[in-house]
């Protein structure tokens, strides 16, 4: 079915588009966008009427959790793909610590089979660091590489040994893959449950100082200036860790950086179910909530303020989900058992809207942060064994020829977050019941709607 | 109309004591007096309570908070059912929720929860209707120890406002402290922390306004050495130190620390002739506390115990609705 995107405000940072107009898919490609000169296509379309909405790129994540194999209850590939097309995401990475984890060529390519059957997205999976996510021998590199994955990252088992995270480096160049860090000093976190600071101490929770992902993170750069390999740093959190990353990239290390959308948008205080700074109040059904336990953790609003203006001044390149669905039972129980995590695909889109509409974020750099900054970090470095990437040409794009991935939103229309409504098997959200401004109307891959809003209908028309 | 003191008394769950007003510890302090004298009586039994169930559960081993909160319950004419994690179908893998919901659907009044983790007692009063009293959670809240110490200094020296508290030892991991700590600021006494740094929470030792200055915790005095702290003092709480702080990095020794932090006859004389030792029990004798001083004069610590079942009958009387 060939696409006709009709009168939509068409955004595209990539190459600088931001104006009113059409936008033609035919046969999966990008074919025509209004302001081009070329010419206009011929024949049968299906026509996604957009007028008062936003046209862009598809949204790549450059980390989520799909869970499986291993843990299908939490979330699987088919329901993951469905919550990010709801989300308006069109490309997903995802992690590796799945059971059996992703450091064999055999599991990426159950992962690359299940997508391609029963996903509704692009899914691109990164390998481990080392095997089995233990932190003690490196991975087979090259044997994931050739079987396709984009990055490697030993996420939520961060590599505790300086050595083994050097040879990681070092290895990694000969494929032109970058390393992924989850930056955590496990000695230092310990039991933690939340950000160390007041709410922590109010709580009687332990804490995880900010120094605990700032130390890795400072250790991880310093061995990227040693080993010239390419690092990215996952779910930045700290102000201390964008002062580190800062330096780095002043100094030409080719390190980068994602945020997540909940450490954007929230503070530690919404453990005690608020989010301003008020401190007398009374015990409300929200202390506690498990639903706000992540890690890294929910930091202080400084850490907070930091993070949007590193997003701002392209210390942090791109955001990233960090999706990380749960069940029930893993959140309904006490606050230091509860498992870390948010379900955060279908939501992503409203809460960074938020910032926008309040003025702290500028429309366009949202929209290059979701979609042409993440693609550039995923780019195969071309002294590689492997030169060819698999992903292909043209994602987080929408020039001519580029695949027909498109995210159409309404940034202004309200909706208030209902869980169990969600296409993710994880209901595991700190926004229940919030109301959120912009929403998803359609998300099409491939020049195929893997999303459609209910309130959005198609016509038909001949050209 | 209803008035402001009728409101607070309708307080359905007892959690912490960080949003209780001057006027309402005046309440349960005044309800305690009452029970006390029901105590003194030959037959110390009153039918109050008579009819209603009352569940302990306790997920953490304790003696003197279960018996004295049975105690209490038994003295006012309830029926109570003891459950520990040991007979809890928790040993069964059931979850807490399943548990507390099940106890409801049995048709408990009150339940009573010790928990070693931090917010259970607070998942407890979001999940059920009926009535939670906090006996302690992790190292959150002990509102009901703290009331029982306020209501002794009270008895002992008169009042509490201008009283200079000194609470000595691991303030990090004690829900004692903490609830002490609004529970004294609220009647308005000067609180010091003594103890080693790494015994002390960060955020209490460098306290960062918030936006708009508003601070999140009272105002406190930290003082890391003890002879200061006690100068002047009318209350001094030690805190029990748990062995295994050792092992955890946070102390180099048992033998430093008694060296530094012991409370001896020779440091207590510099704190007021009339201060009172207090200890929430159970007590390591020879390491925070010396024996000479912990059954001293000074030491209140049985009275402390006694208060303990007269302010956990006023506060099962208030959470099942009594009008004071």
């Amino acid at each position: 079915m060939n696409l006709l995107i009709k009168g939509g405000h068409i955004l595209d940072p990539s190459q600088g588009l931001d104006a009113i107009g059409d936008l033609y898919i035919v046969e999966g490609k990008i074919t025509w966008v209004e302001p081009l000169k070329e010419k206009r296509p011929l024949g049968k379309f299906a026509v996604i009427p957009a007028s008062g909405l936003l046209v862009c790129p598809g949204f790549v994540d450059l980390h989520c959790h799909l869970r499986q194999p291993g843990y299908e209850d939490k979330e699987t590939i088919a329901s993951g793909t469905r919550a990010a097309a709801k989300g308006g995401f069109t490309t997903l990475c995802c992690m590796p610590n799945t059971k059996p984890p992703v450091d064999s060529q055999a599991v990426v390519e159950y992962v690359q089979r299940t997508a391609h059957t029963e996903g509704v997205v692009r899914v691109y999976p990164i390998g481990c660091i080392s095997k089995g996510l233990k932190g003690e021998e490196l991975a087979e590199m090259g044997e994931l590489a050739a079987a396709g994955v984009m990055a490697y990252s030993d996420d939520g088992q961060p590599v505790t040994s300086s050595r083994l995270m050097r040879h990681a480096l070092e290895y990694s160049l000969a494929f032109g893959r970058p390393i992924i860090d989850h930056c955590e000093d496990k000695a230092l976190s310990a039991d933690g449950a939340m950000n160390e600071g007041w709410v922590a101490t109010r709580l009687g929770l332990k804490g995880i100082p900010a120094a605990a992902e700032e130390a890795i993170v400072a250790r991880d750069i310093a061995l990227a200036e040693l080993t010239g390999a390419c690092l990215h740093i996952a779910h930045v959190s700290t102000a201390g860790s964008v002062d580190l990353l800062r330096r780095a990239k002043d100094k030409g290390l080719a390190v980068t950086a994602e945020v997540t959308p909940h450490h954007l948008t929230l503070t530690e205080e919404r453990v005690m179910g608020f989010s301003t700074q008020t401190a007398h109040h009374t015990a409300s059904a929200l202390w506690y909530d498990t639903n706000a336990k992540v890690n890294p953790p929910l930091r202080s609003e400084k850490d907070r303020q930091a993070l949007l203006e590193a997003l701002k001044d392209d210390t942090i390149d791109a955001i990233a989900t960090d999706h990380a669905p749960h069940t029930i039972v893993d959140k309904l129980c006490e606050f230091d058992a509860a498992a870390f995590g948010i379900s955060g695909l279908e939501t992503a889109l409203g809460c960074l809207l938020s910032l926008v509409h309040s003025g702290q974020l500028d429309l366009k750099l949202l929209i290059s942060k979701l979609t042409w900054e993440p693609v550039r970090i995923l780019e195969i470095k071309k002294a590689s064994l492997f030169p060819t990437s698999p992903l292909p040409w043209g994602l987080g794009t929408l020039q001519m020829g580029a695949p027909g991935d498109v995210t159409i939103f309404d940034p202004s229309k309200e909706w208030v977050v209902n869980p169990n409504t969600f296409a993710s098997k994880g209901k595991n959200t700190p926004w229940a019941g919030c109301q959120l401004k912009g929403q998803v109307m359609a998300t099409v891959v491939a020049g195929n709607l893997a999303y459609r809003d209910d309130s959005l209908r198609l016509e038909g028309q001949s050209a | 109309m209803r008035t402001n003191s009728l409101i607070k008394m309708e307080r359905h769950h007892i959690i912490d004591l960080d949003d209780f007003s001057q006027e309402e510890i005046a309440l349960i302090f005044a309800t305690t007096d009452a029970m006390k004298e029901i105590l003194s009586r030959e037959i110390r039994r009153v039918p109050t309570l008579r009819g209603k169930t009352i569940v302990t559960l306790f997920y953490e081993p304790s003696t003197r908070t279960r018996v004295s909160f049975e105690l209490a319950a038994k003295n006012l004419g309830a029926d109570v059912v003891n459950v520990t994690s040991s007979t809890a179908s928790v040993a069964k893998g059931e979850s807490i929720i399943d548990t507390m919901r099940t106890l409801e659907a049995l048709g408990a009044d009150v339940i009573v929860i010790r928990h070693f983790q931090s917010g259970v007692p607070c998942l407890m009063a979001q999940h059920l209707q009926i009535s939670v009293i906090n006996a302690g959670d992790g190292c959150h809240a002990h509102p009901s120890q703290a009331l029982l110490d306020l209501y002794t200094i009270r008895e002992k020296l008169g009042h509490i406002e201008g009283l200079k508290v000194v609470i000595v030892g691991d303030i990090l991991h004690s829900r004692v402290a903490r609830s002490n700590i609004w529970g004294l600021s609220a009647m308005g006494a000067q609180v010091v922390l003594c103890g080693p740094p790494t015994l002390i929470p960060q955020e209490l030792r460098r306290p960062q306004p918030l936006k708009g200055g508003e601070c999140p915790f009272p105002p406190l005095t930290i003082q890391e050495n003890l002879d200061r702290a006690l100068e002047e003092a009318d209350v001094v709480m030690v805190l029990r130190l748990q062995k295994e702080r050792q092992e955890g990095g946070l102390l180099p020794s048992l033998r430093e620390y008694i060296q530094l932090y012991q409370l001896n006859s020779a440091r207590l004389s510099r704190a007021h002739l009339h201060a009172l030792v207090m200890h929430p029990g159970p007590m390591n004798e020879g390491i925070e506390i010396t024996p000479e001083v912990a059954h001293g004069p000074q030491s209140v610590v049985e009275d402390q115990v006694t208060n303990g079942v007269a302010v956990r009958m006023a506060l099962l009387y208030m959470v099942t609705g009594g009008k004071g």
